[in-house]
């Protein structure tokens, strides 16, 4: 089974980029969950999401405490949350940000695998918006092959309607600008 | 098999009462039940469900527009959580004594105060004795499931109560997660249309709602009751339906590997399944004799087969996730000591009162219960609950 555990801010759709991997998972054939963190909605507070994956049926209904991979959908919130709190030792950490490996690793100390990507930038051109939760599912499966990134665009196309073409495109592009560094 | 479909469970829910083909809904939106009642005002704004559905300015509204169009003959459905369904209390004890089928769903939360919005299972504790069927969904899969068969269960002339299907609100209301989902044909070949046995008709005038004077209202409550108890058979009856058309097995006691167990912990609602893997850890890496045991149905309270299911048991953790204040014990523990009392080799029971407010229960935790009942039996520790994980 794989846990993941997605940090951004209220109203940038990380419930949304969990319950879309969860989605996709489920079409491939797999089990999965995707869940928020169960509280009021508070747009621009630092908010999590939940994601489980997982060849046989999944029973454990608790939070995810040891993530599997961690997204960071706003490069804000690294500095005021520890988002590797609990990432198994083999954990990935996925974050959008301006800032190259080096920088960030040297920043804060990250001793995990560590994926980036410039998400908002990526939003940005592709959308319109700072809006990074599709752009960051396109870097989370680079990262860590949880779903095939083409399984993403059918939950997308439901979901997102006459913008979903857009996200699409910010998906496939972050998944290829995506710079992944294993330790 | 049908295909599995990633959706949430509110979602789902509404999905079974769309294909229930209900002819009316009325409901107040609140927290955490507000999914369920929002996609099925969109199904009827959308065509796709041809039922009245009625906004009201509350809980209590909201159940006495209930009663009304169950007693009218519509096969009704709503949905409520915590404050909503205490606004309710009130109405809640008229709609089974006037024999209503009035199905819902309840996506359990904590009451005021404090305020909490997360889930425990204070609101249904709240309205025990109303007089309704109650039932426990671990996942979504049985919220769907146990909402089509409800229906079924509620209008059988034998039975004709109202039935409420508690789901864990947020931990399953808000959670996507594989569902099968039923043809449209299987839910009507399983389903028929709702026959009332008597309704509001001006043609042929019928009276409900009478008053009871002192000669009659204990006679009343009596039938009530034996109906409600009655309804275990039925309740059996439609399981076994839904088993055999569909393959999907439901029990009034379900047990998972409680064969043979020396420690069995009983729990109601979505933690069951968190529960099962402990009980994998505790068997298959510590060797030890743990098994579980999962109340489904909780009103009327499964007496015999609750005695069957934990018979040759030597410990009983029985997990409660509301605290019923000052009382003897937590409210399902109460009921399985009355239910096992006097019985010979009964076993010793802890009462434990956990997951209040949305606060998790984990893997760990259950199997730090099964230790704790373990050495609460041996010293036989008479206790009237503990509530654990309380920080102190």
């Amino acid at each position: 089974m794989i846990e993941v555990r997605v940090h951004g801010r209220g109203g940038q759709g990380g419930v949304t980029s969990a319950e879309m991997l969860a989605i996709a998972a489920i079409n491939e054939g797999k089990f999965a969950q995707a869940f928020p963190s169960f509280g009021p909605e508070r747009r621009g507070a630092p908010v999590i999401a939940f994601a489980r994956v997982s060849e046989q049926k999944i029973r454990n209904r608790t939070k995810v405490y040891n993530p599997d991979i961690v997204m960071v959908l706003d490069p804000s919130v690294l500095a005021i949350v520890n988002v590797v709190e609990g990432l198994k030792e083999n954990g990935m950490l996925v974050i959008n940000s301006a800032k190259s490996i080096a920088e960030l690793r040297r920043e804060y100390s990250f001793k995990t695998d560590l994926a980036r990507v410039d998400a908002t930038h990526i939003a940005q051109e592709e959308l319109g918006l700072p809006i990074t939760n599709t752009t960051m599912l396109g870097a989370a499966v680079k990262a860590r092959a949880l779903v095939a990134v083409d399984s993403l665009v059918g939950p997308l196309e439901h979901r997102f309607g006459r913008i979903a073409a857009k996200n699409i495109r910010a998906l496939k592009r972050a998944y290829r600008e995506t710079e992944i560094d294993l330790i | 098999m049908a295909k599995r479909v990633g959706i949430e469970v509110s979602l789902a829910i509404s999905e079974a009462v769309k294909q229930a083909k209900v002819d009316a809904v009325a409901a107040y939106p609140i927290t955490p039940q507000t999914h369920i009642v929002e996609h099925l005002s969109e199904l009827v704004a959308d065509a796709e469900l041809d039922a009245a559905f009625i906004p009201v300015e509350s809980e209590h509204s909201a159940m006495s527009v209930c009663a009304g169009t169950a007693a009218a003959g519509a096969r009704t459905y709503t949905a409520t959580s915590s404050q909503g369904l205490a606004l309710m209390n009130e109405i809640l004890y008229i709609i089974p004594a006037l024999r209503l089928p009035i199905v819902m769903t309840i996506a359990n939360r904590a009451l005021s105060g404090p305020i909490s919005i997360w889930n425990d299972h204070s609101d249904i504790m709240g309205a025990r004795d109303t007089g309704w069927i109650a039932l426990f969904a671990e996942n979504g899969q049985e919220a769907y499931d146990l909402t089509l068969q409800s229906f079924k269960i509620a209008e059988d002339h034998r039975v004709l109560l109202p039935i409420s299907v508690n789901i864990d609100g947020f931990t399953l209301s808000h959670v996507i997660e594989p569902h099968e989902f039923l043809d449209q044909e299987e839910v009507d070949a399983f389903l028929p249309e709702y026959r009332p046995a008597v309704q509001l008709n001006p043609d042929q005038p019928v009276s409900m709602g009478m008053v009871g004077v002192p000669e009659i209202y204990a006679e009343a409550k009596k039938c009530q009751d034996e109906v409600l108890k009655n309804s275990e058979a039925v309740i059996k009856e439609v399981f076994a339906e839904f088993a055999t058309r569909f393959g999907r097995e439901y029990r009034v006691v379900e047990s998972y590997r409680a064969e043979g167990a020396e420690t069995l912990l009983l729990t109601m609602g979505s933690v069951s399944e968190t529960a099962m893997e402990a009980i994998d850890i505790l068997r298959d890496r510590q060797q030890r004799s743990v098994g579980l045991i999962r109340l489904r149905l909780w009103r009327p309270f499964p007496v015999a087969e609750l005695r069957r299911a934990v018979a040759g048991c030597r410990r009983l953790a029985v997990l409660d996730r509301a605290v019923s204040f000052g009382a003897t014990g937590g409210p399902v523990a109460e009921e399985v000591r009355s239910a096992l009392y006097g019985i010979d080799g009964a076993p010793y029971v802890g009462s434990f009162i956990a997951g209040l407010g949305g606060r998790d229960i984990t893997i760990d935790d259950f199997i730090a219960l099964a230790g704790q009942v373990e050495k609460m039996a041996e010293t036989n520790e008479i206790h009237q609950y503990k509530m654990t994980g309380v920080r102190e």
